[in-house]
This record gives structure tokens, C-alpha cells and sequence, in this order.
């Protein structure tokens, strides 16, 4: 096996599993979403072989370096963080039909990856700069941000779903009650703001040992940082201003938008240091 | 809860002064959140609008209208604009100002006189749960205090004929949480400071055996004199297989007024760092070598003559064709907005007639031919110089901005993970040896979670 395969082979379970899990919404069959569950962890550890596949082979072609070098790799591992931050909540909170906004974004991401044609899925060289510890500690940790923000957008959808009296006979009578989405929807924030802070930190001091600068104002730092702030805004709106419901729900879509900036927009439409590719 | 006491506090005061309204202005969360607003969007513009260019530049992107309007609003300098600053400096204020209005209260709430607790309350409250137990008050509620003092805390137990209530706390300190969230970004913005006024960021140049002192700061060409020389001994670059460099380092040694201190070697992600300055490894390029070979080939029978040659020598050509000088080397020929790479310069001063310049580009070694003089100059070999280009920096603000980060991180944890949480017990007698368990509590954020907690431990109990 390789680490090819086995990220293909992710992508087609990750694909089941969000099958799996649209089908129990629709037909309001519990035991659907259960299914759901085992297959999005069989392609949980599909993707897991497949990264230290990958991490093995390119030390086998003489580059050794973490498999964080390029945008295959970091799509790779963004399905891998929100897979495995989705898993924990599940386990956590019990709630399984929330896995309807979360699977679809693991498969989208890594589908992504292969099929896209921009995207090369070669190992290639580490330049220099990027030949660093603070590499690893960066990515890993804004991508875990990144996946809380993911998973935050996905349960923002429910408010715009979920009917605001819930008959028996409704679709939709299995959502969570409205505090559990507020909750969960208020946990993922936080537990990205946390990542993305960390990993906004980590790129910084990573500069300062690299150029000398922690901050350069490049494009992808600048909206690191308006995403940063779209998320300070979210929690100073519902804290302090006592905001909640769809008005916040917007926020935190707004905020995944800025993600989305910061990870594709920045590479395709901007131009820095950062670009990968 | 805060946001209301203040403000009543605020309306039965009529008649404010003007200092009054001022505090005001800057107290409330309101300005906080359309400052952050504005902030976010601004930040924008300089994403999509050339950041420091030349004036040139923007015309040629932009035309002479947007260009004007660029320049009223610094947008092309905008991370430093008046505009951009005055809005950081209205947040600090904001943050400071907020925190000194609420930080009594909040002191208040953490070192309280007396630890109080109203049973009634926690009777009222949503996540309540009750279980029945077939036991009898006394042996349940020493069984739940010993539980209570070990998961929560000191355990406050009140006893009545038929029942007993218990009330236990943690985590009052973690309202200072967000303090230190507020208080590390000031911190931060303090570093940033102090960085920008009293460092600077500069580029030196050095050829292979060059020493110099001066860096020259990126943008303004700038000379910074260093308290030290900096020589480079030699420069290496490795490639990979696939012709994209692997890794850059120089050799460099530190000269104070005239004695080598010590000699280390840079690379990129490995600096180096002296008297609080920090030199990196950024670039490299070609350097003007110190001698070149030359091959002089006459035209009509393809006979060669080499020559070895210094940069700024002149020799006689053959067949009394004149003189020849090489006059400099450049790492970047332009030739009719063409780059032919590497190339040296030379001047023929013919024996009668007016001297005039030739480009002889390493790669293309027919080049000189096209001149069709009876003579063409070849560049035959020249012994690889480098050049390595250094950032050298300095930042006193550095240990502020990293201390910031630091309270930054353990801040948002504190806020985010930890809270201050009060459990209510009760027991009350239902039988003989029966008793209603009621289970509730409180906190200061994450009530879904309370709720979970409360559920927990209601299953742990009844296990018991
Ligand atoms: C970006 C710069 C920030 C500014 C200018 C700012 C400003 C403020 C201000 C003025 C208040 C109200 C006054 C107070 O209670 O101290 C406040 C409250 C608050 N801020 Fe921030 N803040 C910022 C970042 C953050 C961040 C990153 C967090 C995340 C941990 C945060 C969390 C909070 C919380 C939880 C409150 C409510 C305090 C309470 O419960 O009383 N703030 N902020």
C-alpha cells in the first residue's frame, strides 16, 4: 500500500460516510447516522495511514520533510483535522445527526485534493525557508483552527434550518434543541479562535527566526489576522452585546468565508511569501 | 449583568462633564466592536494595493486619479497611515479604559469578604436534576460531601431536621482571564512600538572575502553603521535534483575594531545573533569575480588567443586592433529587454576611431561575433564568486511582543477552558430510608456544559 491509495481510499469512505449521514437526516433513521459515524472513523484512519505514508515516502525520496509543504498536503490534512475534531465532538456530545454538516466538508476538502487539476499531489522539495520545526507547529495548529471554524460554519447552517417550532412530523424533529446548537456552535469558535491564535503566534515567532521580522503585514498574515478579528468580534458581539441565534450565525459564516480567503484566496488571487505551488 | 449595573449607575447621573463623557465614550463595547469592524475591513486594502512602491508603479497600475487618492489616504504606506494607527491607538484606550471601570467589580467577585450561597437559587435553576436514593440522609450527604470536597472544593454544608444542603465552588480566580487576554494585547501593541522606534530592518550586500559595517534599510536606502564589521569568509549553495535550491549558508566572522571575535556559519532559519543584533541568511547571487579568462578569436582564420584578466585591466588586441578593458561584470544583461543572464562589460578603443562598449553574456559565447570586428571577445571561464545578502535587525521590543504571545495563549485558555462553577447538593428525606437528591450549579460561561457536568455527576451518584 501507499500513501496514494490510501488517501483515495479515504476519499471514497469519507464519501460514504457523508451518504450515510445525509440519508438519516432525510429519513430520520438514527441507525443511518450510526452507520455514518463508523465509516467517517474507518476513513478517519484511512487518512491517518496515508499522511505517515506520505511523511515516510518523502524520506524515502531523499526530501524528508513533514507532509505540510504544499496545498495537496494541506487540504490532505485539513480533511484530517475535521474529521477528528467532528469524531471528538460526537463522542462528547452525543448528538449524532449534527454529522450531516460536518461529513460533506471532510469529503469536499479531500476531493478537492485529487481531483482538482491545479493541485499536484508530487512530493517535492522544501525550500530553505520552510525547513523548520515551526513549520510542523504552525500548521498543524492553524489547521485545527481552521476545523473549528469548519465545523463552527457547518452548525451555523442549522439555524437557517432548523424550523423555529418543531412538530413531530417535521424533517427536522431530530436537530438538537437550540441551546445545544448555540453551544456547539459557540464550543467550535472558541476552540478555533484558541488554534488559529496559536498558530498565528507560532507563524510569527517562526518569521522572527527566519527573516528577523515576526510581522510583515504580507497578504496571508493580514487575513490571518481579519479573520482573527471577525472571530474577537464574534465572541465580544454574543458576551458582551448578548448577541445569539441567526444574527450570530452570520458571523461565524462570515468568519469561514474569511478562512476560505486566507487558505485559497490569498494563494490564488494574492501573491506572497506564503503562496504554496 | 456588569453591562446593567453600569448602566443605571450612568442614567441617574443627569449632567455629565466633558471628561465624563469622554470615559464614557471609551468604556463602552460598542466602540470596541466597531473599531475591530473597521479594522478588519481597512486591512483589506492593503492586501489588494501595491504596498510600497514607486511612484511609477502605481501610475502604470492605477493612473494618476486613484493614484492621488492613494496618497491623501497612505494606502500605499497604510499598515503605518496616521488613520491606521489613530484606530489601534483608539482600541488600546478602549481596552484600557473598559478594564479600569471594570476590574473593581470584577476584583469584588474574586476575593469576596464572605463565601455566600442562596439555596433558593439553585432550587430555580434549569439544569436541576433529582434522583431518588435508597438511603438515608445523614450516611447520602457525608458520602456527597466527601465527594463534593474532592472534585470541587471546600464544601459548604447547611443541616435541617429532614435535610441537608451542600454548596461547593472553583475556579473564582479565572475571571481574570480575560484581563489578561486584554492586558496581553496591549502588550503586544507596546513591543510593536517600541520595535518600530527604536530597531530597524536592514540589508548588507557582501561579496566572498568583503567586510563591511553599514546595512542599509530596505526602504529608504538608509545607512546603519553597526558597532562591528562583518566579513564573509565564503558562500555555499546546495541544490536538489530537481534544480531548486536546498539550502544557502555563508561563513561569516565578527570583527570589533580590527580583531576577529569569533567566525560562525548562517543559514536560512539558523541566524545569527550579536549585541542584539541579528543577522539572517536571506539571498545570494553571483559576485564580481576577481579574474577572467578571455579567448580573442580572429574572424578570418578562427585563430584564439586567451588571456587571463582582472576586472578593470585593459589589453593590447591582437593584429593591432586597438585596446580592450574589462570594465565590470553584471548578473543581469539586458539586451533589447531580453535578460541573457550573466554577462561582463568590455570597451574596444579602436587605433583610430571613437571606443565604444561590448556585452559578452557568459551563455551565449557567439555573441560577440554579431559585432562582426575583425576580432571577437569570448568569455572563456572566470573563477564563481558569490554574493550573499544579509537582513541584519534589531528589535528591543522583541521580548514584550513574545512575553504578549505568551499571555496571549494562557489568557484565551483560562477564558475559554476554565470558569468558575458552584455545585448545589441538597438531600431531603422521602421514607425511612429513602431520600430526593437534588442536583444543580452554576457558571460564569458554558452553560450546555454545566449542564452535561450536572447529568455526569447525577449518573456517578446514583452508582455509588
Ligand atoms: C482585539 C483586541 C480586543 C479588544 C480591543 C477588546 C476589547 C474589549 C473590551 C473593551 C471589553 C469590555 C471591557 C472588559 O470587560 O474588559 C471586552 C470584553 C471582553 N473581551 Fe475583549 N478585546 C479584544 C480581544 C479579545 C480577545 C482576543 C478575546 C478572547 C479571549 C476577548 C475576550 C473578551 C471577553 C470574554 C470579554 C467579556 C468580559 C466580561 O465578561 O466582562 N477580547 N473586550
Amino acid at each position: 500500500m501507499n500513501s496514494s491509495f490510501a488517501l483515495s481510499l479515504a476519499t471514497f469512505i469519507y464519501a460514504l460516510a457523508s451518504v450515510f449521514y445525509i440519508g438519516s437526516f432525510a429519513f430520520k433513521k438514527q441507525s443511518l447516522s450510526k452507520l455514518g459515524f463508523m465509516v467517517l472513523v474507518l476513513g478517519f484512519l484511512s487518512n491517518t495511514t496515508g499522511i505517515i505514508l506520505r511523511w515516510i515516502e518523502s524520506y524515502q525520496m531523499g526530501y524528508g520533510h513533514a507532509p505540510f509543504a504544499n496545498m495537496y498536503e494541506s487540504l490532505v490534512f485539513f480533511s484530517w483535522t475535521v474529521a477528528i475534531l467532528y469524531i471528538f465532538v460526537e463522542l462528547k456530545y452525543k448528538e449524532s445527526i449534527i454529522g450531516v454538516f460536518a461529513s460533506p466538508l471532510v469529503f469536499l476538502a479531500i476531493a478537492y485534493a485529487s481531483l482538482s487539476p491545479d493541485i499536484s499531489s508530487k512530493i517535492s522539495p522544501l525550500i530553505p525557508a520552510l525547513k523548520s520545526n515551526w513549520l510542523i507547529a504552525h500548521v498543524i495548529t492553524c489547521f485545527l483552527g481552521y476545523a473549528g471554524f469548519a465545523v463552527a460554519f457547518g452548525f451555523s447552517l442549522m439555524y437557517f434550518i432548523k424550523p423555529k417550532t418543531s412538530g413531530e412530523t417535521s424533517l427536522f424533529a431530530k436537530l438538537p434543541s437550540w441551546e445545544m446548537i448555540d453551544e456547539l456552535t459557540y464550543q467550535m469558535v472558541v476552540f478555533g479562535f484558541l488554534f488559529l491564535t496559536i498558530g498565528i503566534i507560532t507563524g510569527a515567532v517562526w518569521a522572527n527566526s527566519a527573516w528577523g521580522k515576526y510581522w510583515t503585514w504580507d497578504p496571508k498574515e493580514t487575513w490571518s489576522l481579519i479573520t482573527w478579528l471577525v472571530y474577537a468580534i464574534f465572541m465580544h458581539l454574543r458576551m458582551m452585546k448578548g448577541w445569539y441565534g441567526k444574527n450570530l450565525a452570520w458571523v461565524s459564516i462570515l468568519g469561514f468565508l474569511a478562512v476560505l480567503f486566507t487558505y485559497f484566496g490569498v494563494n490564488y488571487v494574492l501573491s506572497g511569501l506564503h503562496s504554496y505551488a | 449583568m456588569l453591562e446593567k449595573t453600569l448602566k443605571k449607575e450612568n442614567i441617574l447621573k443627569k449632567n455629565k462633564t466633558i471628561p465624563e463623557q469622554i470615559w464614557q465614550f471609551f468604556c463602552s463595547v460598542k466602540l470596541t466592536v466597531y473599531t475591530l469592524v473597521v479594522l478588519a475591513v481597512t486591512s483589506i486594502i492593503g492586501t489588494v494595493i501595491l504596498q510600497n512602491g514607486t511612484p511609477p508603479q502605481y501610475l502604470n497600475l492605477y493612473g494618476q486619479t486613484v493614484y492621488n487618492i492613494i496618497k491623501i489616504f497612505n494606502f500605499d504606506d497604510m499598515y503605518q497611515a496616521w488613520w491606521f494607527l489613530a484606530l489601534i491607538v483608539i482600541l488600546c484606550i478602549n481596552i484600557v479604559v473598559c478594564s479600569i471601570e471594570r476590574l473593581s467589580f470584577t476584583w469584588k467577585i474574586i476575593f469576596p469578604q464572605k463565601i455566600t450561597f442562596n439555596p433558593d437559587r439553585f432550587r430555580k435553576l434549569k439544569n436541576l436534576e433529582t434522583v431518588q436514593v435508597n438511603k438515608d440522609v445523614r450516611s447520602l450527604s457525608n458520602d456527597y460531601e466527601r465527594f463534593l470536597s474532592k472534585k470541587v472544593g471546600r464544601v459548604i454544608k447547611q443541616e435541617a431536621q429532614t435535610s441537608t444542603v451542600m454548596y461547593a465552588e472553583k475556579g473564582r480566580w479565572t475571571r481574570i482571564g480575560v484581563y489578561v487576554v486584554h492586558a496581553s494585547i496591549l502588550l503586544l501593541l507596546i513591543g510593536a512600538l517600541i520595535g518600530s522606534l527604536f530597531g530597524f530592518k536592514a540589508h548588507l550586500q557582501l561579496d566572498e572575502g568583503q567586510t563591511s559595517d553599514t546595512a542599509f534599510i530596505a526602504k529608504k536606502r538608509l545607512p546603519i553603521k553597526l558597532d562591528f564589521s562583518i566579513r564573509c569568509n565564503d558562500f555555499d549553495v546546495k541544490f536538489y535534483d530537481t534544480g531548486a535550491p536546498e539550502e544557502f549558508k555563508s561563513n561569516l566572522t565578527i570583527i570589533n575594531n580590527g580583531n576577529a571575535l569569533f567566525t560562525r556559519d548562517i543559514r536560512v532559519n539558523h541566524p545569527l545573533r550579536y549585541k542584539g543584533i541579528n543577522i539572517f541568511q536571506a539571498s545570494y547571487g553571483t559576485a564580481q569575480p576577481d579574474s577572467v579568462v578571455i579567448d580573442m578569436i580572429r574572424l578570418s582564420d578562427k585563430q584564439v588567443a586567451s588571456k587571463t584578466l582582472k576586472i578593470g585591466e585593459e589589453i593590447q588586441l591582437p593584429d593591432d586592433q586597438g585596446m580592450f578593458k574589462l570594465e565590470g561584470f553584471l548578473p543581469h544583461f539586458d539586451f533589447k529587454g531580453h535578460n541573457l543572464g550573466e554577462a561582463f562589460v568590455g570597451r574596444i578603443t579602436p587605433k583610430d576611431g571613437a571606443a565604444f562598449q561590448i556585452g559578452l553574456p557568459v551563455k551565449f559565447p557567439t555573441f560577440d561575433r554579431m559585432r562582426k570586428g575583425a576580432i571577437a571577445v569570448v568569455i572563456k571561464d572566470f573563477e564563481q564568486k558569490h554574493y550573499t545578502g544579509l537582513q541584519i535587525t534589531k528589535d528591543p521590543g522583541i521580548w514584550y511582543v513574545y512575553s504578549g504571545f505568551i499571555l496571549l495563549i494562557i489568557g484565551c485558555w483560562i477564558t475559554f477552558f476554565m470558569s468558575h462553577q458552584s455545585y448545589f447538593i441538597e438531600v431531603e428525606s422521602s421514607g425511612d430510608n429513602d431520600s430526593t437528591v437534588s442536583i444543580s450549579g452554576t457558571t460564569n460561561r458554558n452553560n450546555q456544559g454545566m449542564k452535561l457536568k450536572i447529568q455526569k455527576i447525577v449518573t456517578t451518584l446514583k452508582d455509588k
